[in-house]
């Protein structure tokens, strides 16, 4: 590259990279100053935080909203990854005729768009008494076609006599699966796992159907809720987005690197 | 199944492995996703209130194409569709060929700082630009302080801009996500390739159009799909960032939906019926794009 050329790109990426960290940058602020401050255009961090979560923790109830918010997230990821990637392996290591046959049409649910499943699957919930509950919440989603295409393509990668050489040693399939395949697929499952609790965390329209009860509300619905108001109080709103976009914010920094890694791997 | 004493041969062991590996994954699909499906198709030619439903043939879908909301939400999402996903997922592409060069300094640096909008939740992004775009917001005190407006203009209230306001905010959510797919793309491609062009006397502008366009084909074409699919769903933007205003200027397909199954009074079978025709423009465009994107040449 030439100089002009080095220099048009980095402040092409600089100034990209500006616009996608200040809107970030200016809700943590906001969470730290007092709404009048914040209509003023006040852009630093100030000290407002502490009074800021005494009025955000009076009108709401942001711990049921958190430990809600975490459960979900939680149980649906350690579900989710065991079934989709048991059966990505599944479909990939003992793959025949059938086999594909039925992948590709679990493939169309890709498809399937979620506005047209869910006035059935809410019809269906509430005669099962699954409204307001954690299992109600990760039905729907513990099985993604996505998912599963991803951990069959990364099955693709493991090595064929790791499996023969285990099978010789009188290992059943389902040791196999637990023992060799896991622990050499960890950043696949990395991966995985950043996308299912991001989904999960951030899912709206699905808890906003079914979860009725104040009690049962996740930390999106919290923050969506203290927008109805006539007066928007911008400190305490900002305070309670920091709170709910930190967890997935330190998930995708710690597994940042393994999650490029997984992705590389299901897009070849 | 067998007699007695006669046992399963390895093959058959491992075939029925295979089966019981899958089937609790293929079990859930069925049941949470292609049943639901055909249940929605039979309740899209029935009418009533709540539970009380009887059968009204295709009245329904006539319906929805006299619905003046719907005809607005299903505009709005083809809008959204034809001027958000192509100017995304070129400045993806822009961004992803610029920082797979191998000479470039700070490249986790920029890769972090455009990914991070993706880690934010869709309802936390869209609260984040309605206070940013507020009539008291930080965008109009900035405008007033540059001397450009006298009083804060009230970009959600207005149709024209509240539209480009949540086509903004789209970009800057989805750009990183569909950037790192471009640049995983491209790490499959060997750098010698670029390396043997440049000799060849390729500039980077041919060698972006002849090699890099070609070979990520698979994956643009993928992104492409995620997109079309996402922006014909959009649902959480619509509540949060406008509310579908003003007057319904802005509401997408699956905001109306929701309002006509839970908000006013449930018309489930009239909402399964505009669900359908999401269904079936996500399944029309994605076999398209197929058609456009996988012919080889």
């Amino acid at each position: 590259m030439t100089k002009g050329k080095k220099i048009a790109a980095y402040t092409f990426l600089s100034i990209v990279s500006f616009f996608s960290v200040f809107p970030l940058y200016w809700m943590f602020s906001a969470a730290t100053n007092k709404s009048v401050d914040v209509t003023r255009g006040k852009m630093i961090p100030g000290g407002a935080m502490a009074e800021n979560f005494q009025k955000l923790i009076s009108s709401q109830n942001v711990s049921a909203a958190l430990v809600n918010s975490f459960k979900y997230a939680i149980v649906m990821t350690l579900i989710s990854l065991v079934v989709c990637s048991v059966a990505g392996y599944g479909f990939e290591i003992f793959h025949d005729k059938w086999k594909d046959r039925v992948m590709s049409v679990i493939l169309l649910a890709m498809m399937v768009p979620f506005a047209a499943t869910m006035i059935p699957l809410y019809q269906m919930f509430s005669k099962a008494h699954l409204l307001n509950s954690t299992l109600g919440f990760i039905l729907p989603g513990i099985s993604t076609p996505f998912l599963i295409m991803m951990f069959r393509q990364s099955a693709r990668s493991f090595p064929s006599d790791i499996i023969e050489a285990a099978r010789l040693d009188g290992l059943s399939e389902l040791q196999i699966f637990f023992r060799m395949f896991i622990p050499t697929m960890r950043s696949t499952y990395a991966a995985a796992m950043t996308i299912v609790f991001m989904n999960a965390w951030n899912s709206y329209l699905w808890p906003k159907v079914i979860m009725s009860d104040a009690g049962s509300i996740t930390m999106p619905m919290l923050v969506a809720n203290l927008t109805e108001g006539y007066v928007t109080d911008y400190g305490v709103l900002m305070l309670a987005v920091l709170i709910c976009t930190l967890p997935t914010v330190m998930i995708f920094f710690l597994l940042q690197k393994s999650f490029a890694e997984g992705i590389t791997g299901a897009v070849k | 199944m067998n007699r007695a004493g006669k046992k399963l041969s390895l093959g058959q062991k491992q075939n029925l492995a295979g089966w019981a590996f899958l089937t609790p994954a293929a079990l859930l699909i069925v049941v949470m996703s292609f049943f639901p499906m055909i249940q929605a198709f039979v309740l899209s030619f029935k009418t009533g209130i709540g539970n009380r439903m009887t059968w009204t043939g295709i009245t329904n879908y006539v319906r929805m194409f006299q619905d003046q909301v719907f005809m607005q939400a299903l505009k709005n999402n083809f809008l959204y569709l034809m001027i958000q996903v192509p100017i995304m997922l070129i400045v993806a592409l822009v961004l992803a060929s610029l920082l797979n060069n191998k000479n470039l300094r700070l490249k986790g640096v920029f890769r972090t700082a455009i990914f991070l909008p993706c880690a934010t939740s869709l309802v936390s992004y869209a609260v984040i630009f309605r206070s940013l775009f507020a009539v008291d917001g930080l965008i109009n005190v900035l405008l007033i302080n540059m001397g450009i407006f006298n009083t804060g203009y009230n970009f959600l209230g207005h149709p024209f801009s509240a539209r480009v306001v949540l086509i903004l905010t789209l970009v800057w959510r989805w750009t990183g996500y569909n950037m790192v797919f471009y640049l995983s793309g491209l790490q499959n491609i060997e750098y010698s390739v670029y390396e043997a062009a440049k000799i060849d006397g390729a500039s980077p502008w041919q060698s972006f159009w002849k090699i890099t366009i070609p070979l990520l084909r698979p994956t643009i074409l993928l992104t492409a799909i995620m997109s079309t699919n996402g922006t014909l769903q959009l649902f959480d933007e619509s509540v949060n960032l406008t509310n579908g205003g003003p007057a319904n200027a802005t509401i997408t397909m699956s905001h109306y939906i929701y309002n006509v199954s839970f908000k006013y009074v449930s018309n489930f079978g009239y909402a399964a019926a505009m669900s359908y025709l999401i269904l079936i423009l996500v399944a029309v465009l994605a076999f398209v794009q197929m058609k456009v994107g996988d012919k080889r040449d």
